[in-house]
């Protein structure tokens, strides 16, 4: 992944809202102009959800939208420079966190790591990345459409009558957008990612909605079925459907792009804590396995560098 | 009225004595964005081994009431590249800068490194790491039926790695102890006896925390080093047991968060301090402890962070 040279920020920041969005899911926005300036989709901040020792560990979590406007424009704005994350309450760390209230200041760290290489191409319909959430992973794939769109649409496609046409001739595809859930009420972000123009598909671990099965089987069916090569893979989620992801994506020589999540004690590179093992090129020009940091090097790798257990 | 936080460590004289401790910070780099790393009293690398270590497989780290559990397993790129790579940027701080070193084997190895870095005049100390928990090879095979020990586990080992590295550099000599003994006071003289200028203390304690749905331990070499608050009771008894029995410093650690935890390592007996896992938190303790220990002294007309050390009432 290139290497972003965003400083990364310890600081307080204000909470601007905690919203319930649905049973244990929650919304949290959070002030931070420095990490709001600079973060880039796939990254994270390092949150201490309390000023105790209970738990002891600040709490990883990925960006999943910024809503950054300059200075001239946020004078008249209560809401500025924010950033926003979206996280499920099933731990200890993540349930204090959802008691936390507007106006609480958090010790907020970020934003870390490298997020997601982005594709500078313009999207044509047989050109297009599809972007892949398992679960929480849905998170970060937010900002990172968003991301994706704001750069397609610089190279501004002319409009003839409801379809884009590129310059290049071709007709604007869409991304597509694969949202994995265990049941109907866990998916997340469904109206977001059609909001942003994406072509969205659904698999549910029950089957209570789309796809029965999991994303990665949804992915192989969609794949069987495609005229094309997709651009790119972009996923998020957790270990065992990356590993899957990564599998079907080095078959079919679609590069992908892996968020990972893990445990990780300091989150910001010296613990040595939340490690995954990669290829590697030695000195002689020859692979070596090693560790390497998903809060430094990652948490976004390329799947193929990837050395799975 | 002026403060001397000042302190010695052996010939080696601290600006003050916040320092940190092996393992949490990295080698100094990742922590210029938090920090001003000139206002340490020391710098303590990560464990240097000679031949480079890829560590354990993961999950290596867990969380646990008011602690944390690690069994990283000295991941490390070696000497050569450590002074290749991580010596340049460590060298330019300008604080006293003491290198950890571990043993895969013997203590040939433990010589071997510090003659290597003896000849390095920006080292200022060596710190012998004999007491992590969590690689076999830095253990010693028993006579008896016992399978393995580690080295701070047993006097005469400690007295030998000791010995053999005093014999090959004049620099200051720093021991790093195991909470994980019954009578810590014996290894910590037999340290002193074969010349070490301080004892570090402690190392982690020995722990092991179960996921009870898989039945599987949370971590993949089952057990792992125990740090955090949980540990600092251990490891202020540990230095006050210690400050009784031997003459050299004592560089106190286990647990400390703050100022307050840190004064109550200076009262037990420790002439210096070391943050460990509160880096991971909040990156800027050290410094924090700094200033807050100013303001502590000045708050008590106490002079010289000296007159705290060892002040136990008891």
């Amino acid at each position: 992944m290139p290497k972003i040279k965003s400083k990364v920020k310890s600081q307080k920041s204000k909470v601007i809202s905690n919203r319930n969005i649905k049973d244990n899911y929650f919304e949290i926005i959070i002030e931070a102009p420095e990490i709001a300036k600079s973060a880039q989709p796939g990254q994270f901040v390092n949150i201490k959800v309390s000023d105790g020792i209970e738990p002891l560990l600040r709490r990883p979590l990925s960006i999943h939208r910024i809503s950054y406007q300059p200075p001239a424009i946020s004078r008249q704005q209560r809401i500025k420079n924010s950033i926003v994350l979206l996280y499920e309450a099933v731990g200890k760390g993540t349930e204090i966190l959802s008691q936390r209230r507007p106006g609480e200041f958090l010790d907020v760290i970020g934003p870390s790591g490298n997020g997601f290489n982005i594709d500078r191409r313009p999207l044509t319909v047989d050109y297009r990345p599809i972007l892949i959430a398992g679960g929480m992973g849905t998170a970060p794939l937010v900002f990172l459409a968003e991301k994706l769109r704001e750069v397609k649409s610089k190279k501004a496609p002319a409009k003839a009558g409801s379809r884009q046409i590129l310059s290049n001739g071709r007709e604007k595809g869409k991304m597509l957008v694969l949202i994995g859930a265990r049941t109907r009420k866990d998916i997340l972000c469904e109206e977001e990612f059609k909001n942003l123009g994406c072509e969205v598909k659904i698999s549910t671990d029950d089957g209570s909605r789309g796809f029965k099965g999991y994303v990665s089987d949804l992915l192989a069916k969609e794949l069987s079925a495609f005229s094309y090569q997709p651009s790119a893979i972009y996923a998020c989620g957790p270990k065992l459907l990356l590993k899957e992801i990564s599998r079907i994506s080095c078959e079919r020589n679609i590069p992908a792009q892996l968020s990972l999540e893990s445990h990780m004690a300091c989150g910001i590179g010296v613990c040595m804590g939340c490690v995954i093992k990669v290829k590697s090129k030695n000195a002689k020009g020859k692979t070596d396995d090693k560790y390497s940091r998903v809060c430094k090097e990652g948490p976004v790798f390329v799947a193929n560098q990837i050395l799975w257990e | 009225m002026g403060i001397n936080l000042k302190v010695k460590i052996g010939k080696l004289q601290l600006n003050n004595p916040v320092m940190v401790a092996s393992g949490t910070f990295g080698y100094a780099e990742e922590f210029k964005d938090f920090i001003d790393l000139k206002k340490l009293g020391a710098i303590v690398t990560k464990t240097i081994t000679l031949k480079p270590r890829m560590g354990n497989p993961p999950p290596r780290t867990c969380e646990t009431p008011a602690g944390l559990l690690n069994s990283i397993g000295l991941e490390n790129p070696g000497i050569d590249k450590f002074i290749q790579e991580k010596l340049p940027f460590l060298r330019k701080i300008g604080v006293p800068l003491i290198v950890s070193i571990a043993s895969e084997g013997d203590s040939e190895e433990f010589v071997s490194l510090a003659r290597r870095l003896d000849k390095i005049p920006e080292v200022s100390a060596i710190e012998l790491n004999i007491s992590c928990p969590n690689i076999k090879s830095n253990q010693k095979p028993e006579t008896s039926n016992q399978s393995y020990k580690l080295i701070s586990q047993d006097p005469n080992s400690t007295y030998e790695v000791v010995k053999a590295v005093r014999g090959v550099t004049k620099k200051a000599l720093i021991t790093k102890l195991s909470p994980n003994v019954t009578d810590i006071t014996e290894i910590a003289q037999a340290a002193e006896a074969a010349g070490t200028d301080a004892v570090a203390l402690i190392n982690t304690l020995m722990g092991m925390s179960i996921e009870v749905k898989a039945g599987r331990p949370k971590i993949a070499m089952g057990t792992a080093g125990l740090s955090g608050p949980a540990i600092r009771p251990v490891a202020v008894r540990m230095v006050w047991e210690v400050y009784k029995k031997v003459k050299i410093p004592i560089i106190g650690m286990g647990g400390i968060m703050d100022t307050s935890s840190a004064l109550e390592f200076f009262i037990a007996g420790s002439s210096a301090i070391a943050v460990g896992t509160a880096n991971f938190i909040n990156p800027r303790t050290t410094i924090e402890i700094i200033s807050g220990l100013e303001k502590y002294l000045a708050r008590n007309k106490i002079k010289d962070i000296k007159e705290l050390i060892g002040s136990l009432k008891i």
